[in-house]
Protein backbone atom coordinates (compact mmCIF):
# COMPACT_ATOMS: atom_id res chain seq x y z
CA UNK A 1 0.00 0.00 0.00
CA UNK A 2 1.50 3.02 -1.06
CA UNK A 3 1.24 6.43 1.24
CA UNK A 4 0.17 8.97 -2.33
CA UNK A 5 -2.85 11.00 -0.95
CA UNK A 6 -3.75 10.74 -5.22
CA UNK A 7 -3.85 7.46 -7.14
CA UNK A 8 -5.04 6.65 -10.34
CA UNK A 9 -8.90 6.74 -8.98
CA UNK A 10 -8.25 10.27 -7.53
CA UNK A 11 -8.37 11.96 -3.95
CA UNK A 12 -8.61 9.42 -1.26
CA UNK A 13 -11.76 8.85 -0.02
CA UNK A 14 -11.53 11.22 3.46
CA UNK A 15 -11.99 8.70 6.25
CA UNK A 16 -9.70 6.39 4.88
CA UNK A 17 -6.98 9.10 5.58
CA UNK A 18 -6.90 7.93 9.03
CA UNK A 19 -5.83 5.11 7.94
CA UNK A 20 -3.19 6.22 5.58
CA UNK A 21 -4.72 5.33 2.41
CA UNK A 22 -4.95 1.67 3.95
CA UNK A 23 -8.32 0.04 2.95
CA UNK A 24 -7.23 -3.72 4.34
CA UNK A 25 -5.81 -4.64 7.75
CA UNK A 26 -2.39 -5.60 7.53
CA UNK A 27 -2.94 -7.80 10.46
CA UNK A 28 -2.78 -11.55 8.96
CA UNK A 29 -5.73 -10.97 5.68
CA UNK A 30 -8.97 -12.66 7.47
CA UNK A 31 -11.29 -9.84 7.12
CA UNK A 32 -13.48 -9.21 10.65
CA UNK A 33 -16.41 -10.64 10.53
CA UNK A 34 -19.12 -7.70 11.29
CA UNK A 35 -20.38 -9.46 14.39
CA UNK A 36 -16.29 -10.46 15.34
CA UNK A 37 -16.22 -9.28 19.25
CA UNK A 38 -13.51 -6.46 19.75
CA UNK A 39 -12.44 -7.29 23.21
CA UNK A 40 -9.93 -5.33 25.24
CA UNK A 41 -9.20 -6.47 28.94
CA UNK A 42 -9.11 -4.07 31.62
CA UNK A 43 -5.86 -2.36 32.08
CA UNK A 44 -3.80 -4.31 34.43
CA UNK A 45 -4.23 -4.31 38.23
CA UNK A 46 -2.45 -0.95 38.35
CA UNK A 47 -5.24 1.32 37.04
CA UNK A 48 -6.62 3.10 40.32
CA UNK A 49 -9.99 1.60 41.39
CA UNK A 50 -11.05 5.00 42.67
CA UNK A 51 -13.45 5.94 40.03
CA UNK A 52 -11.69 9.14 39.41
CA UNK A 53 -11.54 7.96 35.43
CA UNK A 54 -14.41 6.65 33.85
CA UNK A 55 -14.80 3.20 32.81
CA UNK A 56 -12.66 2.55 30.06
CA UNK A 57 -10.71 5.68 29.78
CA UNK A 58 -7.44 5.69 28.80
CA UNK A 59 -5.00 6.36 31.54
CA UNK A 60 -2.88 9.03 30.74
CA UNK A 61 0.45 7.74 30.80
CA UNK A 62 -1.11 4.97 28.33
CA UNK A 63 -2.40 7.61 26.03
CA UNK A 64 0.73 9.21 26.02
CA UNK A 65 3.12 6.21 25.29
CA UNK A 66 0.52 5.61 22.22
CA UNK A 67 0.01 9.12 21.07
CA UNK A 68 4.03 8.79 21.05
CA UNK A 69 3.80 6.37 18.45
CA UNK A 70 2.47 8.11 15.43
CA UNK A 71 0.73 5.65 13.78
CA UNK A 72 -2.09 5.75 16.50
CA UNK A 73 -5.25 8.39 15.73
CA UNK A 74 -8.11 9.47 18.26
CA UNK A 75 -10.56 7.26 16.65
CA UNK A 76 -7.94 4.45 17.87
CA UNK A 77 -8.33 5.51 21.72
CA UNK A 78 -12.08 5.92 21.02
CA UNK A 79 -12.43 2.14 20.10
CA UNK A 80 -9.94 0.77 23.06
CA UNK A 81 -12.15 2.85 25.49
CA UNK A 82 -15.48 1.45 23.97
CA UNK A 83 -13.92 -1.91 24.15
CA UNK A 84 -13.36 -1.72 27.88
CA UNK A 85 -16.63 -1.10 28.67
CA UNK A 86 -17.83 -4.21 27.26
CA UNK A 87 -17.01 -6.12 24.21
CA UNK A 88 -18.70 -4.79 20.97
CA UNK A 89 -19.23 -5.82 17.67
CA UNK A 90 -17.12 -4.67 14.23
CA UNK A 91 -20.88 -3.39 12.74
CA UNK A 92 -21.94 -1.72 16.78
CA UNK A 93 -18.37 0.31 16.59
CA UNK A 94 -18.37 1.45 12.92
CA UNK A 95 -22.37 2.55 13.81
CA UNK A 96 -21.10 4.35 17.33
CA UNK A 97 -17.50 5.82 15.97
CA UNK A 98 -19.99 6.79 12.53
CA UNK A 99 -17.44 5.83 10.57
CA UNK A 100 -17.28 3.22 7.17
CA UNK A 101 -16.72 -0.47 8.12
CA UNK A 102 -13.61 -0.71 6.36
CA UNK A 103 -12.00 2.21 8.08
CA UNK A 104 -12.82 0.48 11.52
CA UNK A 105 -11.77 -2.97 10.37
CA UNK A 106 -8.06 -1.30 9.74
CA UNK A 107 -8.24 0.72 13.24
CA UNK A 108 -8.95 -2.54 14.97
CA UNK A 109 -6.62 -3.98 13.38
CA UNK A 110 -3.91 -1.94 14.10
CA UNK A 111 -5.18 -2.85 18.02
CA UNK A 112 -4.70 -6.21 17.44
CA UNK A 113 -1.06 -5.77 16.15
CA UNK A 114 0.01 -3.57 19.60
CA UNK A 115 -1.75 -6.83 21.65
CA UNK A 116 -4.32 -3.93 22.84
CA UNK A 117 -7.41 -5.60 21.80
CA UNK A 118 -8.26 -9.21 20.42
CA UNK A 119 -11.12 -10.37 18.44
CA UNK A 120 -13.09 -13.56 18.94
CA UNK A 121 -13.86 -15.62 15.85
CA UNK A 122 -17.85 -16.14 15.14
CA UNK A 123 -18.68 -19.31 14.07
CA UNK A 124 -17.16 -20.33 11.00
CA UNK A 125 -18.40 -19.93 7.85
CA UNK A 126 -20.38 -22.72 6.49
CA UNK A 127 -21.05 -24.14 9.99
CA UNK A 128 -23.75 -23.89 11.79
CA UNK A 129 -23.56 -23.52 15.79
CA UNK A 130 -24.25 -26.59 17.76
CA UNK A 131 -28.05 -27.94 17.88
CA UNK A 132 -28.26 -27.21 21.77
CA UNK A 133 -27.38 -22.82 20.99
CA UNK A 134 -30.09 -22.69 18.26
CA UNK A 135 -32.35 -24.37 20.61
CA UNK A 136 -31.37 -21.42 23.27
CA UNK A 137 -31.90 -19.21 20.43
CA UNK A 138 -35.01 -20.75 19.80
CA UNK A 139 -35.70 -20.41 23.68
CA UNK A 140 -34.82 -16.95 23.71
CA UNK A 141 -37.08 -15.32 20.94
CA UNK A 142 -39.80 -17.49 22.65
CA UNK A 143 -39.11 -15.56 25.49
CA UNK A 144 -38.83 -12.04 24.33
CA UNK B 1 -24.12 -2.10 25.12
CA UNK B 2 -23.20 -3.73 28.49
CA UNK B 3 -23.34 -7.69 28.27
CA UNK B 4 -21.15 -10.12 29.63
CA UNK B 5 -19.26 -8.28 31.60
CA UNK B 6 -19.16 -8.64 35.69
CA UNK B 7 -19.24 -5.18 37.75
CA UNK B 8 -16.07 -3.28 36.76
CA UNK B 9 -14.27 -3.46 39.75
CA UNK B 10 -14.15 -7.42 39.92
CA UNK B 11 -11.50 -6.87 36.83
CA UNK B 12 -12.94 -10.79 35.90
CA UNK B 13 -11.88 -11.05 31.94
CA UNK B 14 -14.64 -10.03 29.96
CA UNK B 15 -16.96 -13.17 29.30
CA UNK B 16 -17.08 -14.07 25.53
CA UNK B 17 -20.18 -14.38 24.15
CA UNK B 18 -21.26 -16.17 20.88
CA UNK B 19 -22.43 -14.09 18.17
CA UNK B 20 -24.79 -15.00 15.73
CA UNK B 21 -26.42 -13.26 12.72
CA UNK B 22 -29.47 -13.34 10.73
CA UNK B 23 -30.12 -11.24 7.46
CA UNK B 24 -33.29 -9.81 6.62
CA UNK B 25 -33.90 -9.34 2.51
CA UNK B 26 -35.73 -8.58 0.43
CA UNK B 27 -36.89 -5.88 -2.10
CA UNK B 28 -36.78 -2.09 -2.00
CA UNK B 29 -39.33 -0.71 0.81
CA UNK B 30 -40.00 -3.93 1.90
CA UNK B 31 -40.09 -3.33 5.55
CA UNK B 32 -36.39 -4.52 6.43
CA UNK B 33 -35.68 -2.05 8.60
CA UNK B 34 -39.17 -1.98 10.22
CA UNK B 35 -38.92 -5.45 10.93
CA UNK B 36 -35.06 -5.06 13.01
CA UNK B 37 -35.96 -2.03 14.48
CA UNK B 38 -39.78 -4.02 16.00
CA UNK B 39 -37.40 -6.83 17.30
CA UNK B 40 -34.00 -5.28 18.18
CA UNK B 41 -33.40 -4.20 21.65
CA UNK B 42 -31.39 -1.49 20.12
CA UNK B 43 -32.48 1.32 17.75
CA UNK B 44 -31.34 -0.44 14.64
CA UNK B 45 -28.06 1.37 13.69
CA UNK B 46 -26.65 1.77 10.46
CA UNK B 47 -23.26 0.99 9.68
CA UNK B 48 -21.95 2.30 6.18
CA UNK B 49 -19.53 1.02 3.88
CA UNK B 50 -17.48 2.82 1.17
CA UNK B 51 -17.16 0.99 -1.83
CA UNK B 52 -14.09 2.04 -4.17
CA UNK B 53 -11.90 0.40 -6.16
CA UNK B 54 -10.34 -1.39 -3.55
CA UNK B 55 -13.11 -3.10 -2.38
CA UNK B 56 -14.86 -4.02 -5.67
CA UNK B 57 -15.13 -7.07 -7.47
CA UNK B 58 -12.64 -6.62 -10.71
CA UNK B 59 -15.42 -8.23 -12.96
CA UNK B 60 -17.85 -5.63 -12.17
CA UNK B 61 -15.76 -2.81 -12.49
CA UNK B 62 -16.89 -2.05 -16.34
CA UNK B 63 -19.17 0.61 -17.29
CA UNK B 64 -19.64 3.99 -16.40
CA UNK B 65 -19.22 3.89 -12.26
CA UNK B 66 -15.92 2.26 -12.24
CA UNK B 67 -14.29 5.32 -10.44
CA UNK B 68 -17.01 6.26 -8.49
CA UNK B 69 -17.28 5.76 -4.87
CA UNK B 70 -20.54 4.77 -3.33
CA UNK B 71 -21.68 4.55 -0.14
CA UNK B 72 -23.60 1.53 1.04
CA UNK B 73 -25.57 1.68 4.19
CA UNK B 74 -26.97 -1.66 6.03
CA UNK B 75 -28.89 -1.33 9.19
CA UNK B 76 -28.69 -3.62 12.27
CA UNK B 77 -30.15 -4.52 15.41
CA UNK B 78 -29.50 -6.48 18.49
CA UNK B 79 -30.93 -9.36 20.83
CA UNK B 80 -29.05 -10.45 23.52
CA UNK B 81 -30.22 -14.04 24.06
CA UNK B 82 -28.25 -14.19 27.29
CA UNK B 83 -24.94 -13.43 28.77
CA UNK B 84 -23.47 -15.78 26.75
CA UNK B 85 -25.10 -15.41 23.33
CA UNK B 86 -25.95 -12.44 20.89
CA UNK B 87 -28.31 -12.72 17.97
CA UNK B 88 -28.10 -9.59 15.05
CA UNK B 89 -29.89 -9.16 12.41
CA UNK B 90 -28.86 -7.22 9.71
CA UNK B 91 -30.99 -5.89 6.66
CA UNK B 92 -29.31 -5.91 3.63
CA UNK B 93 -28.80 -3.34 1.28
CA UNK B 94 -32.45 -3.48 -1.29
CA UNK B 95 -29.95 -2.32 -4.45
CA UNK B 96 -29.32 -5.49 -6.31
CA UNK B 97 -26.38 -3.90 -7.91
CA UNK B 98 -24.41 -4.02 -4.32
CA UNK B 99 -25.18 -7.96 -4.54
CA UNK B 100 -21.82 -8.46 -3.24
CA UNK B 101 -21.69 -6.93 -0.24
CA UNK B 102 -24.19 -9.75 0.61
CA UNK B 103 -21.42 -12.55 -0.02
CA UNK B 104 -19.89 -10.93 3.32
CA UNK B 105 -22.75 -10.32 5.30
CA UNK B 106 -23.88 -14.10 4.17
CA UNK B 107 -20.87 -15.34 5.42
CA UNK B 108 -21.49 -17.37 8.42
CA UNK B 109 -25.21 -16.28 8.64
CA UNK B 110 -27.73 -18.67 10.57
CA UNK B 111 -29.69 -17.94 8.15
CA UNK B 112 -32.09 -15.51 6.60
CA UNK B 113 -35.70 -13.92 6.33
CA UNK B 114 -36.74 -12.61 3.00
CA UNK B 115 -39.82 -10.40 3.08
CA UNK B 116 -42.11 -10.14 0.30
CA UNK B 117 -44.69 -8.15 -0.72
CA UNK B 118 -47.92 -9.78 -2.57
CA UNK B 119 -48.21 -6.67 -4.60
CA UNK B 120 -44.17 -7.02 -6.09
CA UNK B 121 -43.27 -10.23 -5.12
CA UNK B 122 -40.99 -10.23 -8.26
CA UNK B 123 -38.80 -8.26 -5.86
CA UNK B 124 -37.96 -10.55 -3.75
CA UNK B 125 -36.85 -13.49 -6.54
CA UNK B 126 -33.15 -12.02 -6.05
CA UNK B 127 -33.00 -12.53 -2.57
CA UNK B 128 -33.88 -15.95 -2.72
CA UNK B 129 -32.04 -17.05 -5.47
CA UNK B 130 -29.60 -15.81 -3.80
CA UNK B 131 -29.87 -17.90 -0.29
CA UNK B 132 -31.43 -20.91 -2.56
CA UNK B 133 -27.31 -20.95 -4.13
CA UNK B 134 -25.94 -20.35 -1.21
CA UNK B 135 -27.91 -23.14 0.61
CA UNK B 136 -28.93 -20.35 3.36
CA UNK B 137 -31.62 -21.45 5.20
CA UNK B 138 -34.47 -18.97 4.93
CA UNK B 139 -37.74 -18.25 5.72
CA UNK B 140 -40.48 -16.33 3.50
CA UNK B 141 -42.26 -13.68 5.14
CA UNK B 142 -45.31 -11.87 3.06
CA UNK B 143 -44.88 -8.54 4.99
CA UNK B 144 -48.86 -7.98 4.93
CA UNK B 145 -49.04 -4.32 3.86
CA UNK B 146 -52.50 -2.80 4.80
CA UNK B 147 -53.42 -2.07 1.39
CA UNK B 148 -52.45 -5.34 -0.26
CA UNK B 149 -54.70 -8.02 -1.29
CA UNK B 150 -54.34 -11.07 1.17
CA UNK B 151 -53.15 -14.18 -0.31
CA UNK B 152 -52.70 -17.49 1.88
CA UNK B 153 -49.02 -18.77 2.39
CA UNK B 154 -49.57 -21.19 0.12
CA UNK B 155 -50.30 -19.45 -2.70
CA UNK B 156 -47.66 -17.09 -2.31
CA UNK B 157 -45.11 -20.30 -2.21
CA UNK B 158 -46.38 -21.45 -5.70
CA UNK B 159 -45.94 -18.04 -6.80
CA UNK B 160 -42.21 -18.04 -5.75
CA UNK B 161 -41.40 -21.88 -6.70
CA UNK B 162 -40.64 -22.69 -3.34
CA UNK B 163 -39.10 -25.74 -2.29
CA UNK B 164 -41.58 -27.46 0.32
CA UNK B 165 -39.39 -27.59 3.25
CA UNK B 166 -38.79 -23.52 3.03
CA UNK B 167 -41.28 -21.95 5.46
CA UNK B 168 -43.75 -19.21 4.00
CA UNK B 169 -45.10 -16.96 7.10
CA UNK B 170 -47.48 -13.71 7.22
CA UNK B 171 -46.49 -11.30 8.88
CA UNK B 172 -46.44 -7.59 9.95
CA UNK B 173 -43.19 -6.45 10.09
CA UNK B 174 -43.92 -3.51 12.91
CA UNK B 175 -45.31 -5.94 15.76
CA UNK B 176 -42.53 -7.34 18.10
CA UNK B 177 -44.37 -10.78 18.15
CA UNK B 178 -44.49 -11.22 14.60
CA UNK B 179 -41.17 -10.08 14.12
CA UNK B 180 -40.01 -12.44 16.35
CA UNK B 181 -42.05 -15.36 15.26
CA UNK B 182 -40.62 -14.99 11.87
CA UNK B 183 -37.11 -15.27 13.73
CA UNK B 184 -37.98 -18.02 15.51
CA UNK B 185 -38.82 -20.05 12.15
CA UNK B 186 -35.75 -19.32 10.54
CA UNK B 187 -33.51 -20.73 13.48
CA UNK B 188 -36.29 -23.90 12.98
CA UNK B 189 -35.49 -24.06 9.69
CA UNK B 190 -31.98 -24.19 10.15
CA UNK B 191 -31.71 -26.62 13.02
CA UNK B 192 -34.04 -28.74 10.37
CA UNK B 193 -31.59 -28.10 7.83
CA UNK B 194 -29.15 -28.85 9.33
CA UNK B 195 -29.88 -32.46 10.42
CA UNK B 196 -30.97 -33.30 6.89
CA UNK B 197 -27.79 -31.93 5.59
CA UNK B 198 -25.13 -33.03 8.06
CA UNK B 199 -21.28 -31.82 7.10
CA UNK B 200 -20.92 -32.94 3.87
CA UNK B 201 -17.51 -31.54 4.00
N1 LIG C 1 -48.86 -0.94 6.61
C1 LIG C 1 -47.64 -1.43 6.82
N2 LIG C 1 -46.61 -0.62 6.59
C2 LIG C 1 -45.35 -1.11 6.77
C3 LIG C 1 -45.15 -2.42 7.21
N3 LIG C 1 -43.81 -2.64 7.27
C4 LIG C 1 -43.22 -1.50 6.89
N4 LIG C 1 -44.15 -0.55 6.58
C5 LIG C 1 -43.86 0.79 6.10
O1 LIG C 1 -43.26 0.69 4.83
C6 LIG C 1 -42.23 1.64 4.65
C7 LIG C 1 -40.91 1.00 4.27
O2 LIG C 1 -40.44 0.21 5.36
P1 LIG C 1 -38.89 0.00 5.64
O3 LIG C 1 -38.80 -0.83 6.87
O4 LIG C 1 -38.17 1.28 5.64
O5 LIG C 1 -38.47 -0.83 4.38
P2 LIG C 1 -37.02 -1.29 3.95
O6 LIG C 1 -37.17 -2.64 3.35
O7 LIG C 1 -36.06 -1.16 5.07
O8 LIG C 1 -36.67 -0.23 2.83
P3 LIG C 1 -35.27 0.03 2.10
O9 LIG C 1 -34.20 -0.12 3.13
O10 LIG C 1 -35.40 1.41 1.58
O11 LIG C 1 -35.18 -0.99 1.01
C8 LIG C 1 -42.16 2.43 5.96
O12 LIG C 1 -42.88 3.61 5.79
C9 LIG C 1 -42.84 1.50 6.96
O13 LIG C 1 -43.45 2.23 7.99
C10 LIG C 1 -46.29 -3.25 7.47
O14 LIG C 1 -46.20 -4.40 7.88
N5 LIG C 1 -47.50 -2.69 7.25
MG1 LIG D 1 -34.19 -0.14 5.16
Amino acid sequence: MTNRWFDDAGPVVRPYAMTRGRTRSSAKDAQLDLIALVIADSPDAAEPDDGSAAAGDLLPEEEDKLLADHSFVPEHFDILALCRRSPLSVAELAAELDLPVGVVRVLIGDLVEAGLVRVTRPVPPAELPDESILREVINGLRAL
Amino acid sequence: MGFGRSERGGRTAPAEPVTLKILVAGGFGVGKTTLVGAVSEIKPLRTEELLTEASRPVDSTRGVEAKATTTVAMDFGRITINEALVLYLFGTPGQDRFWFLWDELATGALGAVVLADTRRLENSFAAIDYFERRSIPFTVAVNCFDDAERYPAETVREALDLDGAVPVLLCDARQRESARDVLISVVEHAMRSAARAPADM
